[in-house]
């Protein structure tokens, strides 16, 4: 056990904040254009702090893949306060999903031109009636010459208004047992037949869309990892996103921002933090934070290693997310009557952060699989426990 | 960058796990928590054999020098096994010795903790958390006057290590005139906890009564509690599992139904976690002076919280036969509570935590 970085890395962490911070004129800031975030991109791709370890094939840096190096890369971005490498939908879960199983043209269109931002990606996976059980889902894509015919409706899609693209499980197989029906399609958002709504959440923002599909046609070419074998594709892809969510690194700036707001805010002349219960929930919420940091510490290692995570991996999701509102709630209780301002109200504090974090969190909690499904996973893939009975395909 | 163990330390958790399951099975907990044996010396010399007395003990004593990893990993098998085995007292008394002690107390006394033969009691709960019921420990003219309550292996100790009221340390030979050892019986009886009275008796000054020993021992007893309700914990995950896999009810293993699966999730996603806020405590007393007593506060302060929650749900998945005394899953689920309370239930050692980073109102 060491957590001290050796020479060569200690170097590197330096070489990319010094970067980062030299080429402060060119981080692209809130209102930025859409060709100054590419053209940032593209700088942090040649630099070998984006796309680091995608082959330079695909338009990407082509470094050898070091879990060290991208981790002190993720902290230079965070210490300095730049405009981190692209995420979003695209990069993270696309792009890994292609070079999994995507064939050859596919990674060349599509890889290259994600990673500057110059195609902007969203997922269709979710359907009104396809939640949880995604494997039933009813968009269906029947065949008419060289293309695929779509109709259906999705749900829960983040960054459709915006996308370019969309990646889709649609029902290509109708009479296949319902795992084995489903195929991962990409394709043009500016297809004619598609409509997009803004779906209006509890936060009084549209942080989703709901996207209908009638009558349209995709070239059949447009199949990632083959014609029925969309389930397959899209669990290689879930796996990335449970890795986005329930990030430490997050939890650790709620935290700090919480305890700067509860020393600086005063209630009748004391402050937040002088009040003992609110203290106790402080520290309890901050002795979390540390396990799951720790946690975050020692998974590096496994995936360092060589060694699989186990149930250290199993649990981040469902943890993490749940810390995330735990914690928002408590600066929302610390804030007390300041703490129910909302919208653009007078004596708002923080732009009404925390209402709007402790509302879309809960949102992380159902989204990227409910915490019900969490807990079957821990205990299945975890514990050993006998798997959920599969009912007969319908 | 390493956050792991190391191969000799897994090793380390292999040989222990053999020599505890041989020498502590179930049937000799029992035997020692029925029984009026102030400690189990069995036990106790099978592990110092296997090198487990010394761990903390430098080479030159003949100890191994290792750290408080090292001992944390022993103390989570401990408590894995609820095993009768005082080592918490020899840990803490070898830190002490050597961090604070001088040439002459540290050759009277390492080589024999080192080896096994000699015990150590260790109060420091009065310096800690304040006393109760007048218990206090007063220096005058180098003697001891006062009571130290919950002193940790106190009954078969031959050395005390006890912590005054301005937070010196005093080294205290057990069979000296004027100490009184009796014991206080808790709801785990695989541990041996005392009160010691002391009545004008020959004591030495263990290193400055600056405050600074006694708050490394402090920081390492928490993170030891913290290990060993860890290895608790753990086991009565353990047993919950396997439980519900075996279990049938309603023509099927309870561990099919998700209202049962979910209790062992949560058990699982909120231990798992801790495994690693251990070590990081543990590694932080040796290599991270700023932020030892934080992690190790927060090791003892969320271990108390998760592994209540662990003790009464693995207890319930169980079912009426987990509260029987023939299964014996009360063992673990005492030894967790009295780690709990030991040196500070979590509301004392948070606040303690948030004093530590000034955030108590004194500090405004």
């Amino acid at each position: 056990m060491d957590l001290a970085l050796s020479p060569r890395y200690a170097a590197f962490a330096k070489e990319v904040r010094a970067f980062l911070l030299d080429h402060r004129s060119q981080w692209p800031g809130p209102g930025a254009s859409r060709a100054e975030i590419i053209a940032w991109q593209t700088q942090l791709i040649t630099a070998g702090y984006a796309a680091r370890t995608i082959p330079a094939a695909y338009g990407g840096h082509g470094a050898a893949p070091d879990i060290l190096e991208s981790r002190l890369i993720a902290e230079a971005f965070i210490d300095t306060g730049a405009p981190g490498p692209l995420g979003g939908q695209g990069v993270s879960m696309l792009v890994p999903t292609l070079l999994e199983v995507g064939d050859e043209a596919q990674k060349q269109a599509w890889i290259g031109p994600t990673l500057r931002g110059e195609i902007l990606w969203c997922q269709g996976y979710s359907e009104p009636g396809a939640g949880s059980d995604l494997a039933s889902l009813t968009t269906r894509a029947y065949e008419d010459g060289e293309d695929f015919v779509i109709n259906g409706q999705k749900i829960w899609t983040s960054t459709a208004h915006l996308a370019d693209m969309i990646f889709c499980l649609v029902r290509t197989e109708p009479d296949a047992p319902k795992h084995d029906g489903i195929s991962y399609l990409i394709f043009s958002m500016k297809t004619p037949g598609i409509e997009v709504r803004p779906l209006r959440t509890m936060t009084g923002h549209a942080e989703f869309n709901e996207v209908f599909f009638t009558d349209v046609r995709v070239p059949r070419t447009q199949v990632v990892g083959g014609r029925g074998a969309g389930w397959r594709v899209a669990n290689t892809t879930l796996k990335h996103e449970r890795g986005m969510l329930g990030d430490p690194h997050a939890a650790e700036a709620r935290l700090a921002a919480i305890t700067k707001l509860m020393r600086e805010e005063t209630l009748g002349g004391a402050r937040l933090i002088d009040n003992p219960v609110l203290r106790d929930r402080l520290m309890r919420l901050q002795g979390e934070v540390l396990a799951m940091k720790a946690n975050g510490l020692r998974l590096l290692t496994l995936n360092l290693r060589g060694e699989s995570p186990g149930l250290a991996g199993l649990i981040v999701k469902l943890q993490g997310c749940e810390l995330n509102h735990q914690l928002a709630a408590l600066a929302i209780d610390a804030l007390g009557e300041l703490g129910i301002l909302y919208h653009d109200s007078p004596r708002l504090r923080a732009d009404g952060v925390w209402q709007q974090r402790y509302m879309f969190d809960l949102g992380l909690i159902i989204g990227g699989g409910t915490a019900q499904i969490q807990k079957n996973i821990i205990a299945e893939r975890g514990l050993g426990l006998p798997r959920e009975p599969k009912l007969a395909a319908s | 960058m390493d956050f792991g163990l190391s191969e000799d330390q897994r090793l380390w958790q292999a040989s222990l796990s053999a020599v505890l399951q041989h020498v502590a099975p179930l049937e000799r907990v029992r035997a020692f928590a029925a029984g009026t044996e102030p400690v189990a010396r069995d036990v106790w010399s099978a592990l110092a054999e296997a090198g487990a007395a010394g761990l903390l003990v430098p080479e030159r004593h003949g100890g191994l020098g290792l750290g408080l990893l090292d001992a944390a990993l022993t103390v989570e098998a401990l408590g894995g096994q609820a095993a009768p085995a005082p080592a918490l007292g020899v840990y803490l008394a070898s830190l002490a010795l050597a961090s604070a002690g001088r040439e002459s107390q540290q050759a009277r006394w390492l080589g024999s903790l080192a080896s096994g033969q000699a015990l150590a009691g260790v109060g420091l709960s009065e310096a800690v958390l304040g006393g109760r019921d007048g218990a206090g420990v007063e220096v005058r003219e180098g003697r001891l006057s006062g009571r130290a309550l919950f002193v940790i292996d106190s009954a078969a100790a031959d050395l005390l290590i006890i912590a005054d009221r301005e937070g010196g340390l005093h080294l205290v030979e057990a069979d000296t005139q004027g100490v009184h050892a009796s014991p206080l019986t808790t709801i785990d009886l695989t541990r041996r906890w005392g009160e010691i009275v002391l009545e004008g008796a020959r004591a030495e000054p263990l290193g400055p009564s600056d405050g600074v020993v006694l708050s490394r021992l402090r920081d390492a007893a928490w993170t030891l509690l913290a290990a060993d309700m860890l290895g608790a914990s753990q086991t009565l995950l353990d047993k919950a599992v396997a439980y519900a896999k075996e279990r049938r009810q309603f023509g099927r293993v309870i561990g099919g139904f998700q209202a049962v699966k979910h209790m062992c999730a949560e058990m699982a996603a909120a231990l798992e976690p801790c495994r690693a806020l251990v070590w990081y405590a543990a590694y932080a007393f040796d290599a991270l002076p700023d932020e030892a007593s934080l992690a190790a506060a927060h090791a003892k302060a969320h271990l108390s919280e998760v592994s209540r929650f662990v003790a009464r749900t693995a207890t319930e998945v169980h079912g009426g036969i987990g509260i029987t005394d023939l299964l014996g899953l009360h063992f673990w689920f005492k030894r967790v509570g009295v780690d709990r309370q030991i040196l500070g239930g979590p509301e004392s050692v948070r606040d303690l935590a948030a004093r530590l980073q000034g955030l108590d109102d004194q500090a405004a």
